[in-house]
């Protein structure tokens, strides 16, 4: 076991994909000799040279749709998206392209791309830089969408990523990029599947489902609940598409209770599509309705005002508060 | 900067990617065009591609004259076909024959093709069964064959998304053959063809394209068929210089070459793919040509264009000038265009009953294909599907598609 940070670990991640497969390479704006703007590629370039540490020209079509080309090549690249809000100009690329190829192919041609998108807010910063958009990858069949909450998460979840045949869209947590959490290195442990959900913490009275940067957030409300007598489980989705219903569905049926959690708008958003699927699987278990926590439907405010948009500890404790109440 | 001053050794002196921008002093926007067989029939000559045209026999001419009657009479069944139902929309190539069998019988079994959706003559150079093509045109799939036995991709509706598919796949092909090198491999080169139109070239995926082709001297040759028109708005309003001149921007050469001239289009894609697989980098072509009939089968020309210009044009048709050519100098006899036209007839009768026979796939196989890997979002729905459909046992087809 090592401590370090998600970036670390994904940088670790990232150097053993490189490492242990030839074929791989990463492909993004300033990701060689600084490393990314989050220095989450660090020392690769020094490491593996250019041809497997690629910066590119400033150009997120140009990026997603060389990969593609590499991919088809029998490549494995690792795309960076500088930052959420610009995955936009590659958007075509993803959905119309790489989400459909092996569909188009009848399955004889893969295109095992990685396109990792530092996202969500809460980082004081500027206009597109706090976006999550995962609900407008989700809905786009043919890709996988994964998030990990924890360094140990990022350190395996990058690779499975990595050696996965399917186009992967990996959300890395940003404002939790210099959380520090212990790393096996040796052994994933129950991380060995990337589209499992895990259980972080029991509880009988409600269940709280979040994942990335708000699966902090919803541990601390479960403990703060406690002090109040609540018994609270917290399921870490950890993907997003496919999302596992099995382990929510298991714990609303001992809980009958369920809050949704994310920082994207609630509207049309991946909160809502687990509570239809929840009220189609455990609708006699359910005690409440499922309560969604997220974002408002408007642009994501300006950093002086973004506390007042993103699911807190109070929002998700009121959310807590109105299910019990039924 | 100069063009001479470009790491593009091979052009020293050829005066590529060196000419001036809006057609020269002439004005007329074809006069710097290569051009080695006339509307006329006469072979001409060139200080460059000349030599490349030398490399031709007899057999190889008339074999491009065969592609291009055979590509014709597909195009023809198919639009026939269409017309009587059997496909939703085709999208035809008459005018473009030279173009397309020109350049990709320039191409090596090494090589790798990205079409647009326009490119049925490639395919045929490529030894794609083009009754395979029509299966997107019918409905009954989004790709129609395997891209990996022939190395001719999927065709691409997304205007331009594939241009940079084929700069991303020439990387490829790049590390591969430094790797290869390295473990003393003698394997051939390889290089990569993609196409596109006049009307993409407007799409930023060719601009991006063309910047990492050019930043990574990626060995892609970029084959633009300006055939005038990207439905109904004319070139004009995708460009103001010619399309070729854009490659000097980009740092690569630019060719324009007559598109209806299957000799010079044949010479300047073996130069430009010889240019790129002995990794002197990409090469964008444009080739001259035009769209002598509908953009599709669903478009209607004469709401948008004057019928002396299609009129002019066929008077440029790529066939008819080989044809002079062939009888002129005496390489081909009637005996042979009998041949071609006998053996056009047969493509077209197997086309026609091939496409008749091709039934829709069954609707499970669509689940199988959306990930190479399980996914239980996909199993689910399809468990559901299954149960849904057991309900309706004994009504239903086998193979209609529904
Ligand atoms: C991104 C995108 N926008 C619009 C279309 C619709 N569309 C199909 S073909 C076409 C014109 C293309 O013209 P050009 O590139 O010159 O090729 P041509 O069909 O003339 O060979 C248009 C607008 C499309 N397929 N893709």
């Amino acid at each position: 076991m090592t401590t370090m940070t998600i970036a670390k670990a994904i940088n670790e991640g990232l150097r053993a994909s490189l490492t242990n497969n030839p074929k791989s390479l990463l492909m993004g704006e300033d990701i060689g000799p600084l490393g990314g703007v989050y220095r989450v590629t660090d020392g690769l370039i020094r490491e593996f040279g250019a041809d497997r540490v690629v910066d590119t020209p400033l150009a997120e079509s140009g990026i997603v749709g060389t990969a593609i080309g590499l991919a088809l090549r029998g490549y494995r690249p690792v795309c960076e998206i500088q930052f959420d809000g610009f995955v936009f100009p590659g958007f075509n690329q993803i959905t119309t392209q790489l989400a459909k190829m092996h569909s188009r192919s009848g399955g004889k041609l893969t295109v095992p791309v990685v396109i990792r998108i530092p996202y969500g807010g809460g980082i004081g910063s500027i206009e597109h830089h706090s976006e999550s958009p995962e609900a407008l990858f989700a809905h786009t069949a043919g890709l996988r969408i994964i998030t990990p909450s924890n360094a140990h998460d990022a350190y395996w979840m990058i690779q499975q990523a990595v050696d996965c045949t399917d186009p992967v869209i990996f959300f890395e947590p940003k404002r939790r990029y210099w959380l520090k959490g212990e790393v096996d290195i040796e052994n994933p442990g129950p991380a060995s599947d990337p589209f499992q959900a895990h259980v972080l913490r029991e509880g009988s009275d409600a269940t709280i489902v979040a994942y990335g940067p708000l699966v902090p957030v919803a541990l601390a409300a479960a403990a703060a609940a406690e002090e109040d007598g609540r018994s609270i489980e917290v399921i870490d989705l950890r993907s997003i598409s496919p999302i596992d219903f099995d382990t929510v569905t298991a714990s609303v049926k001992k809980t009958g209770r369920l809050i949704v959690a994310h920082e994207a708008p609630t509207f049309g958003g991946i909160g809502g599509e687990i509570a239809a699927r929840i009220s189609e699987r455990a609708f006699l278990h359910l005690e409440a309705p499922v309560i969604r926590v997220g974002g408002f439907h408007m642009p994501y405010p300006v950093a002086k005002v973004e506390e007042d948009y993103l699911p807190d500890i109070d929002k998700i404790l009121e959310a807590l508060d109105r299910s019990l109440a039924y | 900067m100069g063009a001479t001053e470009l790491p593009t050794p091979g052009i020293n002196g050829t005066g590529l990617g060196q000419q001036s921008p809006a057609g020269g002093a002439s004005g007329d926007p074809a006069a710097e065009m290569i051009q080695l067989l006339g509307p006329d029939g006469k072979l001409g000559t060139d200080p460059v591609f000349s030599d490349y045209a030398k490399r031709l026999d007899p057999e190889q001419l008339r074999g491009f004259y065969a592609d291009m009657a055979k590509v014709r009479r597909f195009d023809q069944e198919a639009t026939a076909l269409q017309r009587q139902g059997e496909l939703a929309l085709w999208v035809p190539l008459t005018g473009q024959e030279a173009a397309q069998i020109g350049s990709g019988r320039a191409t090596q079994r090494q090589d790798y093709i990205f079409p647009t959706y326009r490119e049925h003559g490639v395919a045929l150079t490529r030894d794609v069964d083009l009754a395979e093509l029509l299966k997107l045109f019918r409905g009954i799939s989004n790709g129609g064959w395997d891209p990996t036995e022939n190395n001719f991709h999927l065709y691409t509706l997304v205007l331009a998304a594939q241009t940079l598919h084929s700069v991303g796949y020439a990387m490829g092909i790049q590390r591969d053959q430094k790797l290869a090198e390295a473990n003393g491999s003698n394997d051939p080169k390889a290089a990569v063809v993609a196409y596109f139109g006049d009307g993409a070239s407007s799409e930023g995926d060719v601009h991006e394209s063309m910047v990492f082709a050019a930043s990574y001297n990626a060995p892609v040759v970029f084959f633009c068929q300006n055939n005038h028109w990207a439905i109904s708005v004319p070139t004009e309003v995708q460009t103001k210089v010619p399309l070729f001149n854009r490659a000097k921007g980009y740092g690569f050469p630019g060719i324009r070459v007559d598109g209806n001239d299957v000799i010079a289009v044949h010479a300047v894609t073996e130069w430009a793919l010889e240019h790129a697989r002995e990794g002197r980098g990409p090469v964008l072509i444009e080739a001259y040509t035009y769209r002598v009939g509908a953009h599709t089968t669903a478009d209607d020309p004469t709401k948008y264009r004057e019928s002396a210009e299609e009129t002019a044009w066929r008077g440029k048709d790529p066939l008819d000038r080989l044809e002079k050519y062939l009888r002129n100098e005496g390489l081909a006899d009637e005996a042979f265009f009998e041949q071609v036209r006998a053996d056009g007839d047969k493509l077209a009768a197997h086309v026609r009953s091939t496409t008749q026979n091709l039934r829709g796939p069954n609707f499970r196989e669509s689940f199988a294909g959306v990930y190479a890997e399980p996914h239980p979002l996909v199993a689910e729905e399809l468990a559901w599907f299954e149960e849904y459909s057991a309900g309706f046992e004994g009504d239903e087809e086998e193979g209609t598609g529904n």
